[in-house]
């Protein structure tokens, strides 16, 4: 262990640095928030991650935003494990008609101000189990997506930058 | 005289080579079959339904491997759960999805419906949810001082949806009762009728940490059902991608296993060295997952030698890394605590449910389809099927550390003998209905995939039967006796897939 420890001393991080400015088309998309929501939660956003039915492809890129090349953090953005303590619903998959109540209700359980950004092209619009007579349709079927970030699965580098464009405009008065 | 079943065995050159016929059996046989799974003498390796027959696919003694189906136009067809437990989930899905019922089956409620779709037996006779179903009934439990815990579906973590409930004495678990289906997507609806090429789409996305694998065994069964000849240099190619995703999710899980021992330390380094992998695969292959890469009649995309010099790299520098971290997890004392005797499978219960992967061969049931059902280009690479006997999760994480020395084995052997060639075929069209069988080693164990196509070359019914089915059970026997604190490492040793399961 001791090595690692060592290593990590004197090794420059893997970190990359922040995506540059997001493109046009997320930041079209960006969020129109009250200025005093910002204040209220300066640059920090606490996220809840809820699989509404996906493949599972789209949680390992989640993951990933977390390892040391993304190193989701340094940004203020962190998972939590409770929707109580929750800024954002992070939503994946195509929404299950058996998983439509228990996203209504981690919904229901965060306080506001909130947001919702849908991370793949199922949580768009069902993506390619869009019409099965198991599928309610995209997040927005349940619930008003404030964010869409498109890819199957979005690369890590595509879901930083569009939870950026979450902060930034929560950060903007 | 009464019938004998005799199980039929598909001769190992014709299975996933050319169109396979199901060996038709009457109820007896059939149930004969069912005992000889409960014997143990035959494994039991899928059983899914089509609209007029149920099938089933075992293995015995000397990994032949057979193709049952029984008559279910009546409505229903002898369970096979009332004798082999490992089968009831598959009933009851097969009775949920098609209104066939498994007679005097020991579990009658449902597993995928929840009663949400608004309808019932939407790939049978389809009738309207008469009305909003009571709450699912739990097993009961009686007993002093007991308490229980309910768990999602939505969990603490990043993580897929379901839902368990532990039945605890003070800290010990006295039970645990899943309960899936959450994350149902119908997929099996969507494959009735459409072409193959969306079928492909489809099958990649059943369990998205296993999309190769699934793709691989979805083109073998298209393959087979229509007895196309796929180029060498397109195997090879398939083969390459899917030890890179065993790899990757070796890497993924191990870390996130120590990291659930509250180890952080290893879940930073393996998911450097799982991120290396995956920016290669993107680099090689034009997508991280290496998704929609394999296609029916072969792969997508070929790989040049600045590609291959990449790839050798990678093998290059995670062989450097590995062995420090694999030390780094030996020594750790208080880590060992938390995996050595923690979450044991014994070897009997792992036969009983035929579970494969790793679950399996860390508790002795030495099993891989690249050994003991071969396919191209397995046949023609030297590689360990690595085996232990412990079955706990300490096990697990080498029996994943071994398999990732084998890989990286592999994907040298296969970088340095990569044929060459077309990286594709046209598939031959078929003349009639055809049925085909894929089965592939995922990291998680054997994924099987039957495929009838028609007489136009359209899909006409699927199963995709993840390795999941045969070790979430298990899960719920390994947990009892342990602390509910542990069932965090328990449950991602065996990292079963939600998705997977739940179709
Ligand atoms: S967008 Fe792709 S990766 Fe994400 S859930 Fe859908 S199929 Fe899976």
């Amino acid at each position: 262990m001791r090595k690692f420890l060592i290593e990590g001393l004197t090794h420059r991080p893997l970190t990359e640095p922040a995506p540059g400015p997001a493109d046009p088309a997320l930041e079209k998309l960006g969020l129109q928030v009250q200025s005093a929501q910002h204040q209220r939660l300066g640059r920090s956003l606490a996220i809840r991650m809820v699989d509404a039915g996906s493949c599972n492809g789209c949680e390992l890129e989640i993951h990933a935003l977390s390892n040391p090349f993304y190193d989701l953090e340094r940004f203020g953005l962190r998972f939590v494990a409770s929707p109580r303590h929750a800024d954002v619903l992070l939503v994946t998959g195509p929404v299950t008609r058996n998983m439509v109540e228990a996203l209504r209700r981690t919904h229901d359980a965060m306080p506001d101000p909130k947001w919702v950004v849908a991370a793949g092209d199922c949580a768009k619009d069902g993506g390619c189990f869009a019409g099965s007579y198991a599928i309610a349709g995209g997040v927005a079927s349940v619930l008003a997506v404030d964010l869409h970030i498109p890819g199957c699965p979005p690369a890590p580098i595509e879901l930083l930058k569009g939870l950026l464009v979450v902060l930034d405009s929560a950060a903007r008065a | 005289m009464p019938e004998t079943f005799q199980l039929i065995p598909i001769a190992a050159q014709a299975l996933r080579s050319r169109p396979i016929e199901a060996q038709r059996v009457s109820r007896v046989p059939w149930s004969q079959a069912a005992h000889q799974l409960a014997e143990g003498r035959l494994t039991l390796l899928g059983l899914w339904a089509s609209p007029s027959a149920v099938s089933m696919a075992v293995l015995d003694g000397a990994h032949h491997l057979g193709l049952l189906r029984v008559d279910a136009r009546r409505g229903s067809f002898p369970s096979v759960g009332r004798l082999h437990p490992a089968a009831q989930r598959l009933e009851r899905t097969i009775a949920d999805l098609y209104g066939i019922i498994p007679e005097d089956a020991p579990d009658t409620r449902p597993w995928l419906d929840h009663g949400c779709w608004g309808l019932t037996h939407p790939m049978g006779e389809t009738a309207p949810q008469p009305e909003a179903p009571g709450p699912y009934a739990f097993l009961p439990v009686e007993g002093e001082s007991l308490h229980q815990v309910a768990v999602g579906p939505v969990h603490a973590g990043i993580i897929e949806p379901g839902h368990f409930r532990f039945t605890v004495q003070g800290e010990t678990v006295v039970r645990l009762e899943q309960r899936l289906g959450y994350t149902h997507k119908g997929t099996a609806s969507l494959m009735a009728g459409a072409p193959v090429a969306r079928g492909a789409q489809l099958a990649g996305r059943s369990s998205g940490d296993s999309t190769v694998a699934y793709a691989w065994a979805f083109a073998q069964a298209v393959e087979a059902a229509t007895a196309t000849q796929v180029p060498d240099r397109a195997l090879w190619l398939r083969a390459l991608m899917a030890e890179l995703e065993r790899l990757a999710n070796h890497l993924g899980d191990v870390g996130a296993i120590c990291n659930d021992a509250a180890f952080g330390m290893m879940l930073a380094q393996c998911s450097v060295l799982r991120e290396r992998v995956l920016r290669t695969c993107d680099l090689c292959f034009g997508h991280r997952m290496m998704r929609d890469r394999v296609v029916p009649g072969g792969v997508a995309q070929d790989v040049d030698t600045a590609r291959v010099q990449a790839l050798v790299d990678l093998v290059a520098e995670i062989r450097a890394t590995l062995p420090s971290l694999v030390a780094l997890y030996d020594k750790v004392a208080s880590l060992q605590d938390r995996t050595v005797s923690t979450g044991t499978l014994t070897e009997a219960l792992a036969r009983r449910f035929g579970a494969g992967g790793f679950v399996g061969r860390a508790a002795g049931r030495n099993f891989d389809t690249r050994k003991h059902l071969p396919y191209a280009p397995y046949d023609q690479l030297q590689f360990r099927v690595p085996c232990r006997s412990e079955g706990d999760v300490n096990a697990r994480i080498w029996q994943r550390i071994e398999e990732m020395e084998e890989s990286l084995s592999l994907i040298a052997q296969i970088l340095a003998r990569l044929p060459s060639g077309p990286i594709a075929v046209p598939l031959t069209p078929p003349d009639a209905s055809r049925e085909g069988l894929g089965l592939v080693e995922g990291f998680r164990g054997d994924v099987l995939i039957w495929v009838a196509l028609d007489n136009r070359g359209r899909i006409a019914h699927s199963h995709m039967r993840d390795p999941s089915w045969f070790q979430w059970p298990l899960l719920e026997a390994v947990i009892e006796g342990n602390i509910i604190a542990d069932f965090p490492l328990c449950n991602k040793s065996f990292n079963c897939s939600y998705s997977g399961q739940d179709l």
